[in-house]
């Protein structure tokens, strides 16, 4: 029995895991029109992805709009998370709600729905045409409720008169948030971050319709060039971007291992 | 004595629901106070009330003179201890007790001055540069005092403060609460549920119940001459009897005539009667004043608590003889031992101690037992 199971779960990895190794693989692969064979180790298509001024811009693009949203996110949804914490269960319940909505709408219909929004709103305000600003808006709007997701249960966990023994102590209310509250949270905030982060560098499909042509995320633009004929640079690209990503999960993770670490002993 | 706190008329609720109603309360300065009721009595809500996290919806908050109503928690001078210490877990001991310093930008080397001599009153001299988390509950309550007075306050609120620590160190941290308090000359205005916590460390008990105060006094008052059926059964164990008042230092009650101390009363008043249960002489049956038949006896330790069934009211008598179960004796009662009360809207709420038995004892305090097992 144990053996089968292991066995299972060598096949469900390998499953779920095959096609990226396979990218990997071929974007060290020199061959070029037929992927399917090998033929020597090379670097080529790091060199040429970095020499493509189309990817580079895209890459720049979609590392800004990554950083803009994920610090308005941020500060949007730590104080968002605060203002939800604070009041009475009713509304709390209803806000959260509301906030996870977000996260299980489809991307698409989201997609579409600011794509309609910029465009009414383009007519009025030409600063709403698709582009830079068009897409780090729906980017924040995206990321915020993953922020507020990872830090309500850290408010929960922290002793209510924490923030009532700072006043006491002396502090403004806003001292009190930034010396006692914000460190109590910081686990939160920052797994928080880094995930409005990787949602952000992630997103095609919101990316796609809230992106004009002056301003394209790499998802975007590798969707376009893969029309045309498919160059290993792209095998390239993806190992670069899925390497990234799992760099910033491990790094969350171990984030959160600590943080639960800490906390069994201070329980202790 | 001067006034440092006085509240006057304050009322508040919650969700429609009171918690103060009508309070007014005068705490001199130096003086340890202690606030005393059952849980929802509205204690603590009067002490948040002083430490400025509630604002009353009436009446106001005077701190001397100054009407302080709408002045933030930030802004008194005047500190609390949480009932969890609430002490700031990502600093250190030290850091903890120097956080109120830091907030008013007083200089390293008074800082370090202060936290010195904070730590050695409380007995936690070395403890520096432990993480709070490793320390016990015992020393967290020390750090979170050393904290609060290393502000220098006026006023220090407590708010349950032993109630998560076991019998033992309890009984300790009572002995130095009270010590600091006195070396220190500042008024402490502590909480609790145990009455035996208030009566041993008290200047003055505040006795209350469904937000409002039943009696103010020094220990000796509250438990010798409680003012109505609610305090004489809060505070203690006591008989309490229906009586009447014939005339001034003359009291009837099970039919008899007895001498007291009380005057003051309408002639044939009915009053409620308290008789504390070590202040009952068991003679024998033809000398006593009323007679009764033992249903039970407890070994207590130091005495034994026996119930005493008299005409069908159970009595509570502790003594230090053994007196079997049937068995008849005489009790006697001297007249300063008897204390007579004005009628109140407790009175008939306690009866006799006809529901005792040996485990409803054990039962009397869950409370404290949850507090001390957390």
């Amino acid at each position: 029995m144990k053996t089968l199971s292991k066995i299972y779960n060598i096949i469900i990895f390998a499953i779920l895991y095959f096609p990226i190794v396979m990218v990997i693989v071929f974007s060290f692969n020199s061959a070029r029109y037929t992927p399917m064979e090998w033929k020597d180790f090379s670097f080529q298509w790091y060199e040429l992805l970095f020499q493509n001024e189309e990817i580079l811009s895209a890459l720049s693009v979609t590392l800004e709009v990554a950083l803009i949203s994920t610090l308005a996110a941020t500060l949007l949804g730590t104080t968002a998370a605060i203002g939800i914490h604070a009041m009475n269960k009713k509304l709390r319940s209803a806000m959260l709600t509301i906030n996870h909505f977000p996260m299980v709408n489809p991307e698409i219909v989201t997609g579409v729905a600011f794509m309609l929004l910029f465009v009414a709103l383009a007519v009025v305000l030409p600063l709403f045409k698709p582009g830079f600003f068009t897409l780090c808006i729906a980017h924040i709007t995206f990321c915020t409720p993953y922020v507020v997701l990872q830090i309500m249960p850290k408010l929960r966990q922290m002793d209510r008169h924490l923030f009532e023994a700072a006043l006491d102590l002396g502090c403004t209310p806003f001292r009190a948030f930034v010396k006692v509250m914000v460190p109590e949270i910081l686990p939160g905030i920052l797994t928080g971050a880094l995930m409005a982060f990787t949602m952000s560098l992630d997103d095609f499909a919101i990316s796609y319709f809230t992106s004009g042509s002056s301003a394209q995320t790499l998802s975007v633009t590798i969707y376009s060039m893969v029309k045309r004929p498919v160059t290993p640079e792209i095998y390239a690209l993806s190992t670069l971007m899925f390497g990234t990503v799992l760099v910033l999960l491990v790094l969350a993770n171990i984030g959160q291992i600590r943080d639960i670490a800490s906390r069994k002993k201070r329980a202790r | 004595m001067k006034d440092i706190i006085t509240l006057k008329d304050i009322a508040v609720s919650f969700d429609g629901e009171t918690i103060l109603d009508g309070l007014d309360l005068s705490i001199h300065d130096g003086e340890f106070v202690t606030l005393l009721g059952p849980s929802g009595c509205g204690k603590t809500t009067t002490l948040r009330i002083i430490g400025g996290f509630i604002t009353p919806d009436r009446g106001d908050v005077f701190f001397g003179d100054q009407r302080v109503n709408k002045v933030p928690p930030h802004k008194r001078r005047v500190n609390t201890i949480f009932q969890r210490y609430a002490l700031f877990p990502h600093l250190n001991v030290y850091e903890n007790v120097a956080f109120g310093m830091r907030v008013q930008k007083k200089s390293k080397a008074e800082i370090a001055e202060t936290v010195e001599k904070m730590l050695a009153l409380v007995n936690l001299k070395g403890f520096e540069k432990r993480a709070v988390s490793t320390l016990s509950g015992g020393q967290q309550q020390r750090v979170a005092i050393a904290r609060a007075l290393a502000n220098n306050p006026r006023v220090l609120l407590l708010d349950e403060p032993l109630a998560a620590l076991d019998l033992k160190l309890r009984k300790d941290m009572q002995v130095e609460l009270k010590n600091i308090q006195k070396s220190l000359g500042i008024t402490f205005v502590y909480v609790t549920h145990d009455q035996e916590e208030a009566l041993s460390m008290s200047d003055t008990v505040v006795v209350m119940d469904g937000g409002r105060i039943q009696q103010i006094g020094t220990p000796t008052d509250i438990y010798n001459e409680p003012q109505n059926a609610f305090v004489a059964d809060f505070i203690g164990e006591s008989n309490i009897l229906d009586g009447i008042m014939r005339e001034d230092y003359l009291v009837e009650f099970f039919g008899k005539t007895f001498r007291c101390v009380d005057c003051g009363f309408g002639k044939d008043e009915p009053v409620d009667v308290v008789v504390r249960p070590e202040d009952i002489d068991i003679v024998e049956p033809e000398k006593g004043d009323l007679i009764g038949r033992v249903t039970n006896i407890t070994f207590k330790g130091v005495h034994y608590e026996i119930i005493v069934d008299v005409k069908g009211f159970k009595w509570m008598i502790q003594t230090t003889d053994f007196h079997a179960v049937d068995s008849v004796i005489g009790i006697m009662i001297d007249p300063q031992e008897i204390q007579v009360m004005k009628k109140s809207e407790y009175s008939g709420m306690y009866g006799d101690y006809s529901s005792f038995s040996e485990e409803f004892d054990e039962l009397a305090d869950p409370e404290a037992e949850n507090g001390a097992a957390q």
